[in-house]
C-alpha cells in the first residue's frame, strides 16, 4: 500500500456498530420509535423510505449531529458503549463522531476555502497530522475522483457533481471507520448523479463500511448488502436488496417502491 | 465667499482631521469591533447570564443618545471623583457605542451562515470554538462588511460630537476659527465638505474590500 493512499480500515471481525432501540422525538413528534441496525465491516447498508420516515435522523444520530433520547449504541472496536437514555457527554459524542465521516445532501463544502483546503482542514486542524503528508493524501484522493486539477478552485467554481465528489474526498481524508451518506445525489442535476454514484460504488467495492440514505434504487440494488425500509420511525422491512425489490413482504414497502419506479 | 479664509483655514482643519477625527475614529472602531465580537458571542451563548449581560449592554448603548453618554462620562463621572481627560473619554464612549451597534451586526452575520456549515465543521471533528474561528467567522466577515462600513462612516461623523467634551478634532477647530473670524457659514461648510470627502474615501474602500471578499463566491 502506498503511503499516500487511504484505504478502508482492516476488518477486525467485530461489528463496526450495533444499534438497538434507537428513539428520538422532536418536540412532541416521535421520528424514531425503535430502530435496530448492525453494521458489519465492509458492508453497505442503504436506508430507504418516504420522507419523514426517520432515515436521515438515523444517519445523523450515528454522527452525533442528533442526539437520540433512547436506545443503545455499541462500537466494539472503538470501545464505545452508549445508552442514549442518559445524557450524552461531549467526550463520548466526539468519540462517536470520530468513528464516521459524513457526506451531506447539500455537500456543505466551506465556500471560503479551496478544494484542497476543504479536504485538509479536518486532518490538519483537528487530527493534527503533518500537513505535508495530509496534502499528499488529499491530492491522491482528489486524483482518484478526477479532480486533481481543481485543487485550487473554490467550491462555487465547481459543478454540483464535482462539489459532491469533493465532499466525499473530505470525508475520506479523515480516515474514518465508517462512511455516512445523506442523500448524496438528491440535490444534483440528473446527468451528474452517475459520477457521484460511481465513486460511491468504487468505495464499496474497496471494502468501506457505508450507510447510505438514498432514493437511488438502482444503486441500492447494485451496491447494498442490506436494505432497510423505514416507515414512520421504524424499520418496517429489511433484507437483501434483491429480495426487498422483487418480493417485498410489506404492503407499504411495495407501494413505496412502486411510487419510486413509476412516479406518475 | 472669502477664499483667503478658506485657504488659510484648510490647514488647521486638515490638521484636526489627521490628528483628531481620523485617529479617534480608527482607534474607537478597532476597540469597538473587539467589544462587538465579544458581545455578539456572549449574546449567542447558551449561558443565560452571559447573554443577559450582552443584551443589557447593547440595549443601554442603543437606547441612549451618544451625546448623553459622552456627557455622563466626561461631565458626570467627576462628581464621583472619576476624572477622565477628553481624549480617553472620547475613545471610551465611542468604542462602547460602536461595540453596541456592531455587536448586533456581527451576531446577525453569524446567524446568517447556514446550519450546514456548523454541521460540516462538527463532522470533521471541530469543537464549537474552532468551527466558529475557522469556518463561521471568516464567512460572517464577508456578510458584515457592508453594515460595518455603515457603522464606521457614522462613527467618523459622530466624532464631531466629541468637540463638546473639548477634544480638538476637526469640528472643534472649525468652531474656533469661525468664532475668531466671524465667518460661520464658510467654516462650517468647509468642515462639512471635509467630512464628506473622508466618507467618500471610506465608501470607495468599502467597495474594494467587498469585491476582494466576494472573489470566490458565486
Amino acid at each position: 500500500m502506498s503511503p499516500d493512499s487511504i484505504a478502508p480500515p482492516q476488518p477486525t471481525g467485530e461489528n463496526v456498530l450495533e444499534v438497538s432501540g434507537l428513539a428520538k422525538s422532536f418536540g412532541g413528534t416521535r421520528v424514531l420509535r425503535a430502530v435496530d441496525l448492525t453494521l458489519r465491516p465492509g458492508r453497505v447498508v442503504c436506508l430507504i423510505g418516504p420522507s419523514g420516515s426517520g432515515k436521515t435522523t438515523v444517519l445523523r444520530s450515528l454522527n452525533g449531529l442528533e442526539t437520540p433520547d433512547g436506545g443503545m449504541l455499541q462500537a466494539p472496536a472503538a470501545d464505545l458503549d452508549i445508552d442514549f437514555s442518559r445524557p450524552l457527554a461531549d467526550a463520548t459524542r466526539n468519540r462517536l463522531r470520530d468513528l464516521s465521516a459524513m457526506v451531506f445532501q447539500q455537500h456543505n463544502l466551506f465556500p471560503h476555502l479551496t478544494v484542497l483546503q476543504n479536504v485538509i482542514e479536518g486532518p490538519v486542524r483537528v487530527q493534527r497530522r503533518p500537513r505535508a503528508e495530509v496534502i499528499d493524501e488529499a491530492r491522491a484522493l482528489l486524483a482518484r475522483v478526477g479532480l486533481e486539477a481543481r485543487s485550487d478552485a473554490y467550491p462555487a467554481q465547481l459543478s454540483g457533481g464535482q462539489q459532491q465528489r469533493v465532499g466525499i474526498v473530505r470525508a475520506l481524508a479523515l480516515k474514518p471507520t465508517l462512511l455516512l451518506f445523506d442523500e448524496p445525489t438528491s440535490a444534483l442535476d440528473p446527468e451528474l448523479v452517475g459520477d457521484v454514484l460511481s465513486v460511491m460504488k468504487d468505495l464499496a467495492d474497496e471494502g468501506w463500511t457505508m450507510v447510505v440514505v438514498t432514493h437511488e434504487l438502482a444503486f441500492a440494488r447494485d451496491v447494498a448488502d442490506e436494505v432497510l425500509f423505514l416507515d414512520d420511525g421504524v424499520v418496517l422491512e429489511r433484507g437483501a436488496p434483491d429480495r426487498i425489490f422483487t418480493a417485498p413482504r410489506e404492503e407499504r414497502t411495495r407501494r413505496f417502491l412502486e411510487r419510486l419506479m413509476r412516479p406518475f | 465667499m472669502d477664499w483667503d479664509l478658506v485657504l488659510s483655514s484648510i490647514w488647521p482643519l486638515l490638521d484636526g482631521a489627521v490628528r483628531g477625527t481620523i485617529p479617534l475614529a480608527l482607534v474607537s472602531f478597532a476597540l469597538g469591533l473587539v467589544l462587538a465580537l465579544l458581545a455578539a458571542l456572549a449574546r449567542l451563548s447558551p449561558r443565560w447570564w452571559l447573554s443577559g449581560i450582552a443584551r443589557f449592554y447593547i440595549s443601554v448603548i442603543r437606547g441612549t443618545p451618544l451625546i448623553v453618554q459622552l456627557y455622563v462620562v466626561f461631565f458626570g463621572l467627576p462628581s464621583i471623583d472619576v476624572v477622565i481627560p477628553p481624549w480617553p473619554s472620547a475613545i471610551l464612549v465611542l468604542s462602547l457605542n460602536v461595540g453596541g451597534y456592531a455587536a448586533e451586526i456581527i451576531r446577525a452575520a453569524i446567524l446568517s451562515i447556514p446550519r450546514g456549515q456548523w454541521e460540516a465543521a462538527y463532522t470533521i471533528g471541530m469543537p464549537r470554538w474552532l468551527a466558529l474561528r475557522r469556518i463561521i467567522l471568516p464567512q460572517a466577515v464577508r456578510v458584515s462588511v457592508p453594515p460595518l462600513s455603515n457603522t464606521f462612516i457614522s462613527l467618523v461623523k459622530d466624532t464631531a460630537l466629541t468637540s463638546l467634551i473639548l477634544v480638538t478634532e476637526m469640528f472643534r477647530r472649525a468652531q474656533q476659527i469661525a468664532a475668531f473670524s466671524n465667518e460661520f457659514l464658510v467654516l462650517y461648510i468647509e468642515a462639512a465638505v471635509l467630512y464628506w470627502v473622508i466618507c467618500l474615501v471610506l465608501s470607495t474602500g468599502q467597495g474594494t474590500l467587498e469585491r476582494r471578499l466576494e472573489r470566490h463566491v458565486a
